[in-house]
């Protein structure tokens, strides 16, 4: 499991020292609670609309069950749920972005899917030392976007939180 | 790591791998020739490599191992004890910097020199001895190089420049030899990486599901034009399937070849003589299962090596043989591969068993005392259960028999345990040929599907709001009568929490007690309970609906819910949804503790296992042909299917189905039936030494347990006569008529003819005829029969159970014995009965699939009156009716 939890530190920290450098990044944008963020486009394998999930009964609340992508199953993980957030009021159809891990596939089940964008290293700061803990934990740093603020996910943090 | 390096560490562990069964032959046999040169050159092989890679540490070693194995190749030297167990030495440190190097990819650092210099001395001492040298003259070249080491004896401890001579003279003499033989091989055999393999496997288990998706839809179309292609897809899918499994199988010798060295170093440290036997090493079985099952096995074979066999003066002492036996066995049956360990040593200690769950605390005095034998000996199934008196170095290491039953389980095998104290322990380990693809019962509950591993399923029982088939309740927890039993249930609904918006009726106050009963007993009305087994634990699993049975490919559980023990993996069914399997140990585990010395099924083996005449029988009724029920023994019928008409189809005359990717003969019970009138038709499946059959009937009545009294002999084929069942005259159905109309091999055909005349026993009394068969399929079949024929049968699944029927002072007229049973062959209990006082005198006749003369010739030896082929229903009875009346004629 060390090794597992290495190579996830070692991937943020790759990404972190990439963003750091300066060259651009592509990240798809995704919206959950009307916050804005960002998933490096190189994590992402698919994009959902609303599934057929397999409930899975005495999971982690976090967890919405399981659902077939061509003949692999994947493991929706409810994201709003993870960050501490009400569930969804309005009736829009959920998306879903599907995710590797470890060799294993997540499907993160989200309200909207927006653009890819290539994001330049000037905009990008550190988490603020204030957030919530649990976003904290979650967020690989800021960028300021002209309208609104766009959070990275750190996909591996997100994921390695859910405990049964 | 270096690709060479890899692929050096392949090839030197399955090398070292050979040469540990190698080595322990050659102490058996110290003068083959043949195999000293085949264990010089796998070292030889290893030096050679280590120098080309740069390995100086490992070279050392091997170089110094290679001159000793060349002195025994050679004749130099005798091959002695201490001999061996320095080269084991030698191997053993090879494989320490195998690991080492595996590990960090370089040789770990250490010291040798005292190894390397107990070899020197080796060479050294050979040296010396110039008759040697004059007996061999052939070899005198080989033999100066020692003696180049002898002369220089101070530079010690690394032979620094090994001689040239050495390497290339063996080596050349090999050549010729080992070239042709293994080039034949390379030819016929490629490495393949296991991922490869693995992917192939799980690429095949998509297309498997896809072809069952397409089939669905095909089902639910009529009239289409993809008929006939879908069927030839599916065919050549199931092939597909079939032949990628094949890939995966290795013979289970694979996972023994540790086993000869083990017992030899056991053997030697604990100074006991002990032969181990290997029966059945080519049966083949799934690598995945394979693996899971070697440290288990090695983990038994040691401890019957270590607790089991005694040393040669205390067996000398119990009347034994002062070897001790331990005995491997493995064969398929069924889905199954059945794996037996027995031996012949000292068996459980049960006084030491009972001290060590006393001290502890794992039971009171008071709660010992109404244990039997067998349910005490379950105990050393649970953790830190060590009965060594000390902890030696072979075994002890905490690592108990618990670890070895999870392990099992955690496969979807089962273990049993008989032993006898003074006599022996055997274990029998059953567990599926194949992990890949599972055959699995689909449940629903509280509106989810789950899947159930059919293995563990025994059989289905619906319920109804009253009457017998009633779940009652004691103290809101449900419990069900089975035949006799109460079982434990499970509501699988309450217990994974799902969709519990109606909770029990205790919440409400204003119910009376009583109405609080019937509420909770009216909320498990019209459910199923799916009776499940775990090891001998047997409980009911509540659900709310069952539909088919599906081959489902198990796919293990994310890394985020593997703390979720109640699921043993997912999978996605034909519909294309997935489903969670549900895993019968974790469900037995989550739903309270399970003792194995009071579980139900350990209280009914713990009853004699000797079935006298009086003994009750499970009986599957059902109808066919008209209404009259019939009924035929339920433990002869490995399932129960429905099939639809439309795909029973005729081949060579016959009615066939496919089932399970093979073509099983259909009978009908009655010719007169309607095959094809209805949609579909119940088929009692029969299946025994890998072939299958099915009975097809109009319809099932129910499962009874009773007592088969047969009043009235049959007259017709296939009825063996009519008793009251139920209070109702039911036909008691004759399997094995069916059987043998179906397949004339199935019981091994035999050569002689039925004299004619059924030999039914014509003196007044009934003759007491004692069955000792060890397979409950042959017993089923014969105590019926043998009945109906008129003798008073008592049966035994053991040679041993039956000569404690002999110490007790039980007596027979006729004995009669199958050969081929475990821990004592059908030859060693003729032997026995002959040599006991009250028995010596009953004719025994032998029951064997062999009946070679040679087999005859030995049965008859051994003390057998008549040596009969098994299973031939007249010349069995017509052979007990005329040695009874020869032995007792003369006698009177």
């Amino acid at each position: 499991m060390t090794t597992a939890a290495n190579a996830n530190t070692q991937e943020t920290q790759d990404l972190e020292a990439e963003i750091a450098s300066g060259s651009a990044k592509d990240f798809l944008t995704i919206t959950i609670a009307d916050q804005m963020f960002g998933i490096p486009v190189l994590q992402v394998q698919d994009v959902l609309g609303s599934q057929k999930v397999t409930k899975i009964p005495l999971a982690p609340r976090e967890v919405a069950g399981a659902l077939n992508l061509r003949g692999r199953i994947v493991t929706a993980i409810n994201v709003r749920e993870r960050l501490g957030l009400d569930p969804r009021l309005d009736d829009e159809e959920d998306m879903s972005v599907v995710v590797e891990h470890e060799n294993e596939l997540y499907s993160l089940i989200i309200d909207k899917v927006g653009d890819v964008l290539s994001l330049k290293n000037e905009n990008y700061e550190n988490n603020p030392a204030t957030l919530d803990s649990v976003w904290r934990e979650i967020s690989m740093g800021i960028f300021r976007l002209e309208s609104q603020l766009l959070v990275i996910l750190d996909v591996p943090k997100l994921l390695k939180g859910v405990h049964a | 790591m270096d690709d060479l390096i890899t692929e050096f560490l392949t090839e030197t562990s399955e090398n070292l791998g050979e040469l540990d069964v190698g080595l322990v032959k050659l102490e058996q046999n110290p003068n083959d020739k043949e195999l000293l040169s085949q264990i010089f050159r796998v070292i030889h092989t290893v030096k050679g490599t280590c120098g080309f890679l740069g390995l100086p540490r490992l070279e050392a070693v091997a170089h110094k191992g290679e001159d000793v194995l060349g002195l025994f190749r050679d004749g130099t030297l005798e091959v002695t004890p201490e001999y061996v167990t320095l080269i084991f030495e030698s191997l053993d440190r090879i494989k320490l910097i195998l690991d080492g190097l595996e590990s960090t990819g370089s040789e770990p650092e250490g010291d040798d020199t005292e190894l390397i210099q107990k070899l020197a001395d080796v060479l050294k001492n050979a040296g010396v001895t110039p008759s040697d040298e004059v007996i061999m003259p052939d070899m005198a070249d080989i033999i100066i190089e020692p003696k180049t080491q002898e002369e220089t004896p101070e530079e010690q401890p690394v032979a620094a420049e090994p001689p040239p001579a050495a390497a290339p003279t063996p080596a050349a003499e090999d050549a010729d030899q080992a070239v042709p033989k293994e080039s034949s091989v390379a030819n016929q055999s490629l490495r393949v990486n296991v991922d490869v393999l693995e992917n192939l496997m799980t690429l095949v288990s998509e297309l498997v599901l896809n072809r069952n998706q397409l089939l669905q839809i095909l089902r639910s179309q009529v009239d289409s034009e993809f008929t006939a292609p879908l069927q030839r897809l599916n065919h050549v899918v199931s092939d597909l399937q079939e032949g990628v499994m094949q890939t995966r199988m290795q013979p289970i010798g694979n996972a023994w070849a540790k086993l000869p060295r083990i017992i030899r170093d056991i053997s030697i440290e604990l100074n006991k003589k002990i032969d181990l036997e290997m029966l059945g090493q080519d049966t083949e079985l799934d690598r995945q299962v394979l693996e899971l099952i070697k440290d288990p096995l090695t983990h038994m074979v040691r401890n019957s090596a270590d607790h089991g066999i005694e040393t040669p003066d205390i067996r000398a002492a119990a009347g034994k043989q002062e070897t001790g036996t331990i005995r491997l066995n493995s064969y398929h049956e069924g889905g199954h591969i059945i794996i037996e360990i027995a031996d012949d040593g000292k068996g459980l200690p049960l006084e030491m068993i009972k001290s060590k769950i006393l001290s502890n605390g794992l039971a009171t005095a008071d709660e010992i005392a109404e244990l039997s034998p067998q349910q005490i000996q379950q105990f050393i199934f649970k953790a830190g259960f060590s009965t060594a008196e000390k902890v030696t170095s072979v075994s002890g290491r905490g690592v108990g028999m618990d670890v070895v039953r999870t392990n099992i389980e955690k496969i979807g095998g089962s273990i049993e345990l008989k032993s006898v104290e003074g006599q022996g322990t055997s274990v029998i380990i059953k567990i599926p040929l194949t992990l890949a693809i599972v055959s699995a019962l689909i449940v629903e509950s509280g509106k989810e599907k789950f899947a159930i591993p059919q293995l563990a399923v025994k059989e289905l029982v619906m319920t109804s709001a009253d009457g017998d088939s009633r779940i009652e309740t004691i103290k809101g927890t449900p419990v069900f009568r089975l035949r006799d039993h109460l079982l434990p249930l499970v509501p699988l609904q309450e217990l994974l929490k799902i969709n519990t918006d109606t909770p029990s009726s205790h919440e409400d106050e204003t119910d009376s007690e009583k109405e609080s009963r019937e509420a909770d007993e009216a909320r498990y009305a019209n459910k199923y309970i799916v009776v499940t087994q775990v090891g001998s634990y047997t409980f009911g699993v509540i659900v709310d609906r069952v539909f088919d049975t599906e081959e489902i490919v198990i796919k293990p559980v994310p890394n985020i819910l593997r703390d979720l023990d109640i699921f043993s993996g997912n999978t996605i069914l034909g519909d294309g949804s997935v489903i969670m399997i549900l895993d019968p140990a974790g469900i037995a585990k989550n739903s309270g503790e399970i003792e194995a010395a009071e579980t139900m099924g350990g209280g009914a083996a713990a009853e004699a296992k000797i079935d006298s005449g009086m003994a009750k029988t499970s009986l599957l009724l059902f109808t066919a042909g008209n209404a009259n029920p019939k009924a035929v023994p339920l433990e002869l019928v490995s399932r129960l299917e429905e099939v639809k008409t439309a795909e029973i189809e005729k081949a060579n005359g016959a009615f066939v189905v496919q089932y399970r990717g093979e073509l099983m003969p259909l009978i009908p019970f009655d010719s007169s039936m309607e095959v094809m009138e209805l949609e579909s038709k119940p088929i009692l499946v029969f299946s025994d030494k890998g072939s299958s059959m099915g009975l097809i009937v109009d319809k099932i009545i129910d499962i009874t347990e009773q007592h088969i009294d047969i009043q009235i002999a049959g007259t017709k084929d296939g009825v063996l006569g009519s008793a009251i069942i139920e209070d109702k005259a039911t036909d008691v159905v004759n399997v094995e008529h069916f059987l043998q109309t179906v397949n004339k091999d199935w019981f091994k055909d035999h050569d002689d003819n039925p004299y004619g005349a059924n030999g039914s026993d014509s003196s007044g009394q009934r003759k007491r005829v004692l069955l000792v068969e060890d397979s409950p399929f042959f017993r089923n079949m014969l105590t019926p029969l043998l009945r109906v024929a008129g003798y008073e049968v008592t049966t035994t699944e053991s040679a041993m159970d039956a000569l404690k029927l002999c110490d007790a002072g039980h007596d027979f007229d006729i004995i009669v014995s199958d050969i081929e049973m475990p821990e004592m062959s059908g030859f060693e209990f003729a032997e026995k009965v002959k040599t006991q006082e009250n028995w010596q005198n009953i004719p025994l006749v032998a029951l064997s699939s062999h009946t070679t003369p040679q087999d005859m010739d030995r049965g008859i030896q051994a003390g057998f009156t008549k040596y009969i082929a098994k299973f031939d229903r007249e010349t069995l009875l017509n052979t007990l009716s005329q040695t009874l009346s020869e032995s007792y004629g003369e006698a009177s």
